[in-house]
């Protein structure tokens, strides 16, 4: 035990020493978690539209008053062309292009049924099914205005997160990423440095065994990495808002373990490799897949089927699944078994294959 | 001249040497974009959910059929009770609830509204958005059949302009294009650069009587070479697995792809003609630029919908401009007479960064 500590204090004291490091794995993971948080959203604000109202009578400027005034849309242009709309949406420069034909009010009036034309620019990712949803529901509630009696009364109740704001979505999901990619990239690329520099043969004479040593390196990244993740959090409800509904001390449990598996990946690749060049090419392949295939951004029941065993292969996607789970829906211990459960295989599995892989001769 | 293509010639030397690199630096984006492209996808479809009904008739079991045929939701459990719906959300067994009301039936053939309660798991707004919005589909066609005709109708007809499918593919393929090409070649320069200062050849190349500018030539030319191949690859890869339309001219989409590319190759001489140390130029290309990159380029999320700082700041991300022109491209057809902003942004980001690199080459000869 004793070995094990001194070891690591002079880990303590290389991070503590080179302050530049220190600070870009204190202050880059709040900076990019403010700015970034903000940017990751589906939530449709100010879509740029243009109007072509060719009816131009009470109801159809009724109808594009809703879609002004719904906050969702903006309308950047009107005109009563459809060349000039189709040039519009060629240029980018609007995401919706509503046409009202010049019968609408007519129709509506006569036969109970108006037709309306809503063009996407589906060329603007995912946003133009969002947009379409919102522009049919502005439209719909516009109809029930105008006396459609429904004889279903349907109401929505929108549990965890009821304003849908996306931030307290995404906060704890990038948090995790965050504090996934310094610790990967600070133990991928620790080992390797000691090669390059020849500090392991030194390591390597010494009494101390492979279990130790990777113990040893383990700690202080972990501290760190925890550290990281707090200081996260405390932005994340301070800031952010972001509930916390569950037990904080079930999500410390859970991130510790989830470190202690992400952190051997690191270390695992850190043997692998010779140099930190090598490393650098490692874990940028390694991280990409971890931030594109967990979920963070895009949901994995969208995936394509073969590909979402593979995301189940991911540590991210389950600690990410955990940590919203636990933060907006309160879940207990029973409710996050399964993600929990392949942690603790994946901790395991990696941390042996650490030890295994660092072999004192072959340093 | 005869310098520089003295340069030149050795690093093609330094590239064909290291096959096991050459490799891994065409074969990378081109497995990324194939693994990711499958995989970053945001259609909503068999959505998890419950269906809580607790007193069961035709009318009931009609609209129950009419949830499960559409191809949207997939019902995983019936309940009488609304019990343990709580415990499903939680661990995300299911994802939305309908919920029928007592006399759901009954009120259905009397006087009074029959009552519908629709519960979504918020936690991802826009699952629970879309699967709200298509419910409520279903619930008015479901009546407007039962009822024949209603007050006021109005019949939207949806065009999806440029990718009538809104097939997921060709939505996210061009823009992880410039995602994985960004990443590729700003490492390829960063690496490049950082051989030479590690082996101590940098400063033969200093006191060489190469110009700094015939030295930042030197390294992005060969790097150019090599990017244009990983071009051909992903855009063809875009045709043939994902099946991507090509509708704009090719020859400009290569041309504007190679643009891209020397703006890319160029923040990585800069960012290693900047940095001393390797752990902090890695930490801030890696960890520093990834993000931000995946998030403010339009790639995923719709920029437009960002407020107005990070819209802003998206406007420095080469990234942003060449997910512009390749979907403009591809989807939509247009040529430089739609896309000549984007492509002069481009053109002044890379002349910008080269000059930057240049004159930091400078300052160290200086020092």
């Amino acid at each position: 035990m004793r070995r094990i500590l001194f070891l690591a204090q002079a880990e303590v004291l290389h991070i503590v020493r080179d302050r530049t490091t220190l600070a870009q794995i204190l202050i880059m993971p709040v900076v990019q978690l403010l700015v970034l948080s903000n940017a990751a959203t589906f939530a449709i604000r100010d879509t740029p539209t243009y109007v072509v109202d060719l009816d131009r009578t009470r109801l159809s400027r009724d109808l594009v008053a809703r879609f002004a005034s719904s906050g969702h849309f903006r309308i950047v242009g009107e005109s009563v062309s459809l060349a000039r709309a189709d040039e519009a949406l060629l240029e980018g420069d609007v995401t919706l292009a509503l046409t009202i034909p010049d019968d609408f009010e007519a129709s509506l009036v006569r036969s109970d049924a108006a037709p309306l034309l809503l063009t996407v620019n589906a060329e603007k990712g995912s946003a133009a099914g969002i947009v379409q949803s919102y522009a049919t529901r502005i439209v719909s509630a516009y109809e029930t205005e105008l006396g459609s009696r429904s004889r279903i009364d349907v109401r929505t109740n929108t549990l965890f997160n009821p304003t849908l704001d996306y931030r307290h979505y995404m906060v704890p999901g990038i948090l995790v990423a965050l504090v996934t990619m310094i610790g990967t990239f600070l133990t991928a690329q620790n080992i390797a440095r000691e090669k390059e520099l020849g500090t392991l043969e030194q390591l390597n004479v010494t009494p101390i065994t492979r279990g130790q040593f990777i113990a040893a390196k383990l700690l202080p990244f972990w501290t760190l990495a925890l550290l990281d993740f707090a200081i996260g959090l405390v932005v994340a409800k301070f800031v952010f808002g972001v509930p916390m509904r569950g037990s904080l001390l079930l999500l410390f449990a859970s991130a510790g373990w989830y470190m202690i598996a992400a952190l051997a990946i690191g270390l695992w690749i850190s043997t692998l490799v010779e140099t930190q060049q090598q490393a650098m090419f490692v874990t940028f392949f390694i991280i990409n897949i971890y931030l594109l295939m967990s979920g963070l951004f895009t949901p994995i029941d969208s995936m394509a089927p073969w590909v979402r065993p593979l995301a189940e292969l991911n540590p991210v996607r389950h600690f990410v699944t955990i940590s919203r789970a636990i933060l907006m829906k309160g879940a207990g211990i029973r409710e996050i078994a399964h993600p929990l459960g392949a942690l603790a295989i994946y901790g395991v599995v990696t941390l042996t294959l650490a030890v295994r892989q660092y072999s004192k001769r072959t340093a | 001249m005869t310098a520089l293509a003295g340069l030149l010639r050795k690093e093609l030397f330094h590239i064909r040497r290291d096959r096991r690199t050459l490799v891994v630096i065409t074969l990378l984006p081109v497995l990324q974009v194939i693994l990711f492209g499958f995989a970053i996808r945001t259609d909503v479809d068999h959505v998890r959910i419950a269906i809580v009904d607790p007193a069961p008739d035709t009318a009931t079991l009609a609209l129950r059929a009419r949830f499960e045929g559409g191809g949207v939701f997939r019902i995983v459990a019936v309940r009488p009770r609304l019990d343990d719906l709580e415990t499903l959300f939680q661990s995300g067994d299911i994802q939305a609830a309908v919920v029928f009301g007592p006399r759901f039936a009954a009120d259905l053939r009397g006087e009074d509204a029959a009552r519908l309660l629709f519960v979504i798991d918020g936690t991802e707004p826009n699952t629970g958005a879309v699967a709200q919005a298509y419910a409520t589909g279903v619930v008015q066609r479901y009546e407007s059949e039962g009822t024949g005709g209603r007050a006021a109708r109005i019949v939207p007809e949806v065009r999806m302009r440029f990718n009538p499918t809104r097939e997921s593919s060709n939505l996210f393929v061009p823009g992880l294009m410039a995602f994985v090409l960004t990443i590729i070649s700003s490492l390829m320069t960063a690496i490049s650069l950082t051989r030479e200062k590690e082996t101590g050849t940098m400063e033969a190349l200093l006191v060489s009587p190469l110009r700094p500018w015939q030295i930042i030539a030197g390294k992005v030319a060969p790097y150019l070479a090599v990017g244009f191949i990983v071009i051909v690859g992903v855009i063809v890869e875009a045709r043939l697995v994902f099946d991507v339309p090509l509708r704009g001219s090719l020859p400009l989409l290569l041309f504007e792809g190679l643009l891209f590319i020397l703006v890319s190759l160029s923040l990585g001489i800069l960012i290693s003609a900047r940095t001393s140390s390797q752990r902090v130029a890695m930490m801030a290309a890696l960890v520093g630029t990834m993000l931000p990159t995946m998030l403010l380029s339009g790639f995923i999320f719709p920029i437009e919908s960002m407020p107005v700082p990070l819209r802003l700041l998206s406007l420095i991300v080469p990234a942003r401009w060449f997910v512009e022109v390749a979907r403009g491209i591809m989807l939509k057809g247009i040529g430089l007479a739609y896309l000549w902003p984007q492509t002069l942004v481009l053109v002044g980001m890379a002349l910008l960064l080269l000059t930057a690199s240049a004159r930091s080459f400078r300052e160290r000869l200086e020092t």
